[in-house]
């Protein structure tokens, strides 16, 4: 009885979760006129992703974001992997100095810097850049001790071997390590993305450009520009359009997503 | 001698391979924040173009400030309001995705993809929710027969809003440490504890509960660290209003460093947040941390 219970309620649970997605996405193929109203009828319409399209730069910020995206996820691939690989498999001095330092961007990340790494960006005169979004994540801390995870569960007999056979350090980093830490690159690199993807108040305050302006930034914008509801259908048509190729590839790609998460060493 | 230049070798390999992350992470982490500590001792607003040095005077004005103190209150009912239930909820759909007979992926892919969404997004959806008359929640409320509530204009509600949008948005996201952690506690226990007919409670109470305290750690700090960073819907639901009712510590370091250009206190005001962060992280460190048990 109780099981029954708990079963309907879980699944209750998730029709309630998916509301909001619904909802949003109803609206956005409704004639303006019935937006607001709370009826059902067959009336569906484009109209709302064209005007939306239309009405604000889109296709550059779609841009925007993707090179942001790509950029923040190709340097922290990079920087993570060295200091991943001196962490798990190095002796060196300084050792559990470095490590807890690595651990304060983890409790202090910069998200919440935003003031004090605007004046950092200020006085290396990159403001509104591209570069100027992507520099504070290029290194991540969460990436590194990931990876240094991973890394240390590979046996140093395999490296030996590799050297054995005359590869150079990097070669040994390349065929020996990287592949076989594939699993946690997937889930990092999901992270990754969807973190920049969705990252919205830092690109605010350092953009003020169209060329340089994420997603986030001009969806926000978009919306904050109309003050009635009357535009209801037309704010949740660029919501949606935003929302739309995170979660289809998340759609897509469902079970690895979440697999590669449950067996990366994500604990 | 040459064991000497061995070691040597492979200091020099470790520092050339952590000095590119170090660069970064000093840049953007460990340098603003000595300079923030510095100039939160200055003024420096719009009425002086040249930061000149005050001693604590922020500090001071900071703790007369009424609003610096319903901001941090409000981002500590913010904490407790967050924190316990999308741990607790996370838990629970952890329990039932990783056993449900049908539809788990289902289930997975509703509890999880709020993660997804960009939280601007996400404020946009809600904010058409909360709105009153016209909004999805008022329309529900009809239906029971129920007079409107102003959700996001009545300062006795604009918090509860709040709590509960992050609650639907984050849930899902510590569901997948649960179902990681679940992964690795040992079936060999659960047979065990079927051979001497243990309840389902008992199971939960003794075995899974005690074994994923880990994961609850580790997730506890995220949401809590969480719920200092997030303020992204308050820039389309809000604006911290009404009368700062909503407003936290972040939003409010925003406020005062790009709206009123006060540098100097919105220092001070990250420099509090960042001890306040550490101090939570080196009571994680410290204290909880050995009384759980590792497996």
């Amino acid at each position: 009885m109780l099981r029954k219970i708990t079963t309907v309620g879980m699944y209750g649970l998730a029709v309630l979760w998916l509301f909001p997605l619904l909802w949003a996405v109803w609206t956005s193929f409704r004639p303006r006129e019935l937006a607001t109203s709370w009826s059902f009828s067959a009336d569906f319409t484009l109209d709302n992703f064209a005007k939306v399209w239309d009405a604000a730069p889109f296709d550059q910020y779609y841009i925007n974001t993707f090179l942001i995206v790509t950029g923040i996820l190709v340097a922290q691939m990079i920087t993570a992997t060295l200091a991943a690989y001196a962490f798990a498999k190095l002796q060196f001095w300084g050792k559990d100095v470095l490590f807890v330092l690595f651990l304060v961007q983890l409790m202090v990340p910069a998200d919440i810097l935003i003031f004090p790494n605007y004046n950092v960006l200020r006085d290396l005169s990159l403001l509104d850049t591209k570069i100027g979004i992507m520099l504070p994540y290029f290194a991540s801390a969460f990436g590194v001790f990931l990876l240094r995870q991973t890394f240390k569960t590979i046996p140093n007999e395999l490296e030996e071997a590799a050297r054995m056979e005359g590869c150079s350090w990097f070669q040994i980093l390349w065929r020996v390590y990287v592949p076989l830490a594939k699993p946690t690159y997937i889930a990092f690199g999901l992270v990754s993305v969807s973190y920049h993807w969705n990252n919205f108040m830092w690109p605010l305050i350092i953009t003020n450009s169209v060329e340089n302006r994420p997603l986030t930034v001009g969806l926000a914008i978009f919306a904050q520009s109309f003050e009635t509801g009357a535009q209801w259908a037309e704010v949740s048509a660029a919501t949606v359009m935003v929302i739309f190729p995170l979660l289809l590839a998340f759609l897509l790609f469902q079970r690895q997503f979440i697999n590669s998460f449950i067996h990366s060493g994500v604990k | 001698m040459g064991e000497l230049r061995a070691k040597w070798k492979v200091n020099m390999y470790a520092w050339l391979l952590l000095l590119p992350s170090l660069i970064f992470l000093l840049l953007f982490t460990f340098y603003p924040v000595i300079q923030t500590f510095i100039l939160s001792f200055h003024q420096a607003d719009l009425g002086s173009p040249e930061p000149f040095f005050n001693g604590i005077d922020n500090y001071k004005q900071m703790l007369e400030d009424e609003v610096f103190w319903k901001v941090l209150t409000n981002n500590i009912w913010f904490a407790i309001g967050t924190v316990p239930t999308s741990v607790a909820l996370a838990l629970a759909m952890a329990l039932f995705a990783n056993k449900a007979l049908r539809g788990k992926s289902f289930i997975r892919t509703a509890y999880f993809y709020p993660t997804v969404v960009p939280m601007i997004a996400v404020a946009n959806i809600w904010l058409f929710i909360y709105t009153p008359e016209y909004g999805a929640l008022s329309h529900v409320m009809e239906w029971f027969g129920k007079g409107d509530m102003n959700w996001l204009g009545d300062q006795k509600n604009v918090m509860w809003a709040m709590i509960f949008m992050v609650i639907w948005k984050e849930a899902g996201y510590f569901m997948i440490f649960y179902l990681a952690g679940l992964q690795n506690i040992s079936q060999e226990l659960y047979e065990s504890a079927s051979m001497e007919g243990a309840s389902s409670w008992t199971v939960f109470r003794r075995i899974t509960f005690p074994l994923l305290m880990p994961t609850t750690m580790f997730v506890s700090i995220i949401a809590f660290t969480n719920s200092f960073k997030l303020v992204d819907h308050l820039v389309i639901m809000t604006k911290g209003g009404p009368d700062n009712a909503s407003n936290l510590l972040l939003y409010y370091i925003y406020e005062t460093a790009f709206s009123f250009w006060d540098q100097g206190m919105a220092s001070a005001l990250t420099i509090v947040m960042v001890v306040l962060l550490l101090l939570v992280a080196a009571f994680q460190f410290f204290g909880m941390d050995k009384k759980i048990h590792y497996n």
